[in-house]
């Protein structure tokens, strides 16, 4: 009687002990890269889709909404100081390329929402803007921190390597305006 | 009458200011949502605006829960350093619990066992072989008594 409690305590442990590595197997093999690496590797992986609560106004919008359209998704926050910073470069870009079809979407991560509605008003953002607080998009896009700033082509995929940090600084804003262009023309 | 009208302003306000939560233990039970520690251990911008709306909603004396809410509201649950007791989020209350239990429950029966093996053994003798049998014993008994007398 004691023996088979005995086997039968050790089934259970190593029950529990490969549950536990299957979880682990599991979680490592689903999990998901990011698109910058890819874009990285100089591959051109399809845009991750995101719906999310518009900031500028009422209800939600979905990247596939522009499917067919040029986007430029540029990710900030009303804390990060170089988003400021960038900001009037994406407005004017926004502003310069619309009539060709080009969409410059701002997609706030890790705020607070009135923070990112102060911060989109005092910078005179005109562009849709999105609101992701949990910061759902940050795993999806394989971001490093903010600024950044993708190419989405009218296929939906993305090119061009991503810009990280503004896109104003110098030897950013060169590759951020030949990337627009790459993107309007694709 | 002036004073029995401070004691009664005294006794609205004082349980009043007793139910304002304490903004250092709020940030020891929020997250950052950029560095993913307590905001009382980070310094980073976001959770600089956190602490700053926490210690805004406290100065007006929001609930501890409603902060929290709102909170969740625009961060998503991860911004709790603590599982919400509900759904899916009771097994991570649950687990600890039962496996002090469990490790209690078997190491209760191990000594048990062994206490039980010692008692027999208890009873055995120095060789451990078993006791004699009380004829016998009584027999070698007479039989020293014998050699003593």
């Amino acid at each position: 009687m004691a023996g088979r409690l005995k086997v039968a305590a050790q089934v259970v442990a190593l029950a529990l002990v490969a549950g536990l590595f299957a979880l682990l197997v599991w979680k490592v093999a689903t999990q998901e890269e990011g698109a910058a690496p890819k874009l990285g590797r100089g591959e051109t992986p399809a845009a991750p889709a995101f719906h999310l609560d518009r900031l500028d106004r009422p209800g939600k919008l979905s990247l596939a909404a522009y499917r067919g359209r040029p986007v430029v998704p540029n990710f900030w926050a009303s804390w990060c100081v170089p988003c400021k910073q960038e900001a009037p470069l994406l407005e004017s870009v926004w502003r310069r390329y619309r009539d060709r079809g080009l969409v410059v979407l701002g997609v706030d991560i890790n705020d607070l929402r009135g923070d990112a509605r102060r911060f989109a008003r005092q910078n005179k953002m005109s562009y849709p803007l999105v609101y992701d607080g949990p910061g759902k998009t940050t795993t999806q896009y394989g971001l490093t921190g903010v600024p950044e700033t993708f190419f989405v082509a009218r296929s939906g995929k993305l090119v061009c390597d991503r810009v990280e940090a503004g896109v104003h600084l110098e030897g950013n804003k060169e590759r951020f305006e030949d990337c627009v262009e790459e993107v309007l023309g694709a | 009458m002036r004073f029995v009208l401070a004691l009664a302003v005294a006794l609205v306000l004082v349980p009043a200011a007793a139910a304002c939560p304490n903004a250092a233990d709020l940030e020891g039970e929020l997250i950052c949502p950029t560095c993913k520690t307590t905001l009382d251990q980070s310094d980073a911008p976001a959770a600089r605006r956190i602490k700053s709306l926490i210690r805004q909603r406290v100065a007006e004396c929001a609930s501890e829960q409603q902060i929290k809410d709102e909170l969740v509201a625009q961060f998503g649950p991860a911004v709790l350093a603590a599982p919400p007791k509900k759904g899916f989020h009771w097994i991570v209350w649950l687990l600890p619990p039962m496996g002090i239990l469990a490790a209690a429950t078997v190491i209760s029966v191990l000594v048990w066992r062994w206490s039980r093996a010692r008692g027999d053994e208890a009873v055995a003798d120095s060789n451990g072989r078993p006791p004699l049998d009380p004829e016998l014993e009584r027999r070698l008994d007479r039989e020293l008594a014998r050699f003593d007398g």
